[in-house]
């Protein structure tokens, strides 16, 4: 029996400090106020939005204190400023959000939004972003249709889209040697799943051609029982089964899985999986190859290097406040506030000081890179507005002496390695076989 | 194990978990005439309250005698039957008898979303999980499958259901009760059977069972918000394939619910959701009431 150990109360911490930190709507210029919207309820709330706000609550209580951080981010606030919040729960789907969207611009009058875990969100708001002129940053949801089908001016993505999550799923497995004569795959049945699935079947069409995909199983988003689906897969005998599948949906089908042996008859390759290791712990097998849409979470601690100060610092602070490590959510939290310190910093000092509009925001932020726990974050699509960034794939070892989870044989992937170049739309990227990619 | 077999096996497991479920929610329809919404929110809390309470027994020493963790689980069915079953019908829905059946549709959907956020302030939005007795009872092996013990208890323990459910309303004083309460209320009424305290039953007997179902979901799956959401929709596909209020309807819709989507998710992945509403679809076709539902006479 294991419960999480999230607190329980978070969700209403949350809100309690959004109702803290929000003053008056009114703009004042020693104060730079954000609108956060993420899930605080709902199904997404406990695997991406509760812990995504844990951090960027943790990070903005930090930059307000200033000097807790390693430079370039030890400076107080953003640029002196300090940083106010409005959090919103992103909960009830994209109409009600485009209306929240409007209150926090119209009345609460922030200076920039940040948020959006939902890709139905994140392909609703920047229309509406566009038009309200309002600096906005899209810090989490992986759809590369935002700009692959859109262009706007104040909105920007801080993390890199899907489809990095699965080339290099497959880049490990040819990197690694690994034999894959069939695979196949257990994807939720909505457009996050399906894609996943597309990205995956079409990288491994590149590097095994030869691979032979046995079934391809698109259970119903939330259905909880899998025991039929881990029947099918037991009976075809693929070498690998690749999932996309997240938060409870991942759970269950990870603790069917694993007491029907299906991890000891075949490889698991899990795209984004890493954020259910604080809940299941040791009930999470050995052996599964790894993703967490980004080099975030155990792959960021792992890593090392320069980034390692950085890194250490947010995981130590994010371990000692919630009694857990930082899985990738926190992380593309912590990249979108950086990014956003590092835009305004840069507007400041180009406009004298004063705190930048969303026009100076929008020109900074503009083809912008900067260093996160994550690594290296480039502005480098969509004339810089989409973000790239490296990723990681490792494979789950516990450490019963430790008690812990640890991720070992990790590859790191240069950002452009697993990411489409500036102009080119992710699956004809795929299809024509990487053209630019450039890996070490 | 050939195909055939395999998925048999597959969607009688699965039947077995939808019957538990539905029984609870034709039960309720056949006596009170009430279609409750709240049944998938009956049967989340059965899940949360199980995963406390399987909890506090291994915390409280129960690893020296892990199967009583099962005992647990039952417990928490009743604790949840006992708690919201008087609250809601006799603090709610029997204000609402003989109204509209879609105004109860609607209060009951009230009671649903109601109760989905009484969940999170009780148990927040944290995953649960109670593994013990999911694997306690071992491996059963197939052929080239292995399947786990616990699954075939399921089955068991929809077998039992529905026997205990069947018998008790055809073979015992107070199933002819219950079931001339079914024909004519106001009848019973006049004869001297206490209509109010059949129908508190009646609710507290598909609270029971909608979280059991719940109960004995929760070992096998990390107990969430939204649980109850999709449970809701596929169980209101079985009982209206059987026929609503039909207790062997709900039996024959949870087996052809179970073995056709088994065989979809084996033979045809892509038309797994669709081959619920497909089968129901068919049976509506030639039985709009439903295969075990009797044709009433509607008044104009």
């Amino acid at each position: 029996m294991k419960k999480l150990n999230f607190k329980i109360g978070s969700v209403l911490g949350a809100m309690t400090l959004a109702i803290g930190l929000s003053g008056p709507a009114s703009a004042q210029d020693d104060t730079f106020k954000i609108g956060v919207i993420t899930f605080l309820s709902g199904q997404a709330a406990e695997s991406f939005g509760v812990p995504a706000w844990n951090g960027g609550k943790l990070l903005v209580d930090m930059l307000n204190e200033g000097g807790k951080l390693p430079a370039p981010y030890d400076q107080k606030g953003f640029g002196g400023m300090n940083i106010e919040v409005v959090v919103v729960d992103e909960a009830g789907g994209a109409t009600k959000q485009v209306q929240e969207f409007r209150n926090l611009v119209q009345r609460e009058e922030v200076d920039a939004v940040v948020g959006y875990v939902s890709s139905g969100d994140c392909l609703a708001i920047p229309p509406v972003a566009d038009e309200l002129k309002a600096f906005t940053i899209l810090y989490d949801c992986g759809t590369p249709r935002v700009f692959e089908d859109g262009s706007y001016e104040y909105v920007f993505r801080t993390a890199a889209h899907a489809t990095m999550d699965n080339v290099s799923l497959a880049r490990y497995l040819k990197s690694r040697n690994f034999d894959v004569p069939s695979f196949a795959g257990l994807n939720q049945d909505y457009a996050w799943g399906q894609d996943s699935w597309a990205d995956f079947t079409g990288a491994m069409n590149q590097l095994y051609p030869d691979a032979e995909v046995k079934t391809a199983l698109f259970p119903k988003f939330g259905a909880g029982q899998y025991g039929t689906e881990i029947s099918a897969l037991l009976r075809e005998k693929p070498a690998l089964v690749h999932s996309s599948n997240w938060g409870g949906d991942l759970q269950g089908f990870l603790i069917q899985a694993t007491a029907r042996g299906l991890h000891k008859r075949a490889q698991l390759a899990l795209a984004a999986g890493d954020h259910v290791i604080p809940q299941l712990q040791d009930k999470m097998p050995d052996g599964i190859f790894l993703g967490a849409r980004g080099v975030n979470g155990l792959a960021a601690y792992a890593r090392g290097g320069e980034l390692k100060e950085l890194t250490d610092t947010m995981w130590e602070a994010y371990e000692a406040e919630y009694d857990t490590f930082p899985v990738q959510a926190p992380f593309r939290m912590w990249q979108a506030i950086f990014g956003l310190k590092t835009a305004i910093e840069k507007a400041m000092a180009d406009n004298g000081g004063t705190k930048p509009t969303s026009e100076q925001l929008a020109a900074a932020m503009k083809g912008l890179e900067w260093d996160a726990p994550s690594g290296r974050i480039e502005m480098a699509l969509a004339g810089g507005h989409q973000a790239i960034q490296p990723n990681a794939i490792g494979t789950t070892k516990w450490n019963a002496d430790a008690g812990k989870m640890e991720l070992v044989d990790v590859e790191y992937y240069d950002a452009r390695c697993v990411n489409p170049p500036d102009g080119m739309k992710s699956q004809e990227w795929i299809a024509q076989g990487f053209p630019g990619a450039q890996c070490n | 194990m050939d195909l055939a077999a395999t998925i048999l096996v597959d969607g009688l497991i699965y039947a077995g978990w939808l019957f538990i479920v539905s029984v609870g929610l034709t039960l309720v329809f056949g006596v009170l005439n009430i279609l409750n919404i709240a049944h998938g929110s009956l049967y989340a809390i059965g899940a949360y309250a199980s995963a406390s309470l399987v909890g506090a027994y291994f915390a409280a020493g129960g690893e020296a005698f892990p199967y009583g963790s099962y005992a647990a689980l039952i417990l928490a069915a009743v604790l949840v039957a006992l708690v919201l079953g008087p609250l809601l019908e006799r603090g709610l829905l029997r204000f609402f008898y003989g109204r509209d059946e879609v105004l109860n549709v609607l209060v009951t959907y009230a009671v649903f979303l109601i109760l989905e956020d009484v969940m999170k302030l009780i148990w927040g939005v944290n995953p649960y999980f109670v593994y013990e007795p999911y694997t306690l009872l071992g491996d059963v092996e197939i052929g080239p499958l292995f399947y786990v013990g616990y699954d075939f208890a399921v089955i068991a323990a929809a077998i039992i259901v529905g026997l205990v459910v069947w018998l008790t309303l055809n073979h015992t004083q107070i199933g002819k009760v219950v079931l001339a309460v079914i024909h004519d209320s106001e009848m019973s009424q006049t004869m001297g059977v206490n209509v109010q305290r059949v129908y508190l039953g009646a609710f507290m007997a598909g609270a029971f069972l909608a979280a059991l179902g719940g109960a004995m979901t929760a070992p096998m799956i990390s107990v969430t918000p939204g649980l109850g959401v999709n449970v809701i929709i596929v169980a209101f596909a079985v009982v209206i394939i059987g026929g609503l209020g039909s207790v062997p309807g709900a039996a024959i819709g949870a087996l052809m619910v179970g073995i056709s989507r088994a065989a979809s998710v084996h033979m045809l992945p892509e038309a797994e959701l669709f081959i619920i509403y497909f089968v129901m679809a068919i049976v509506l076709l030639f039985r709009p009431e439903g295969l075990f539902a009797k044709t009433q006479a509607r008044k104009i």
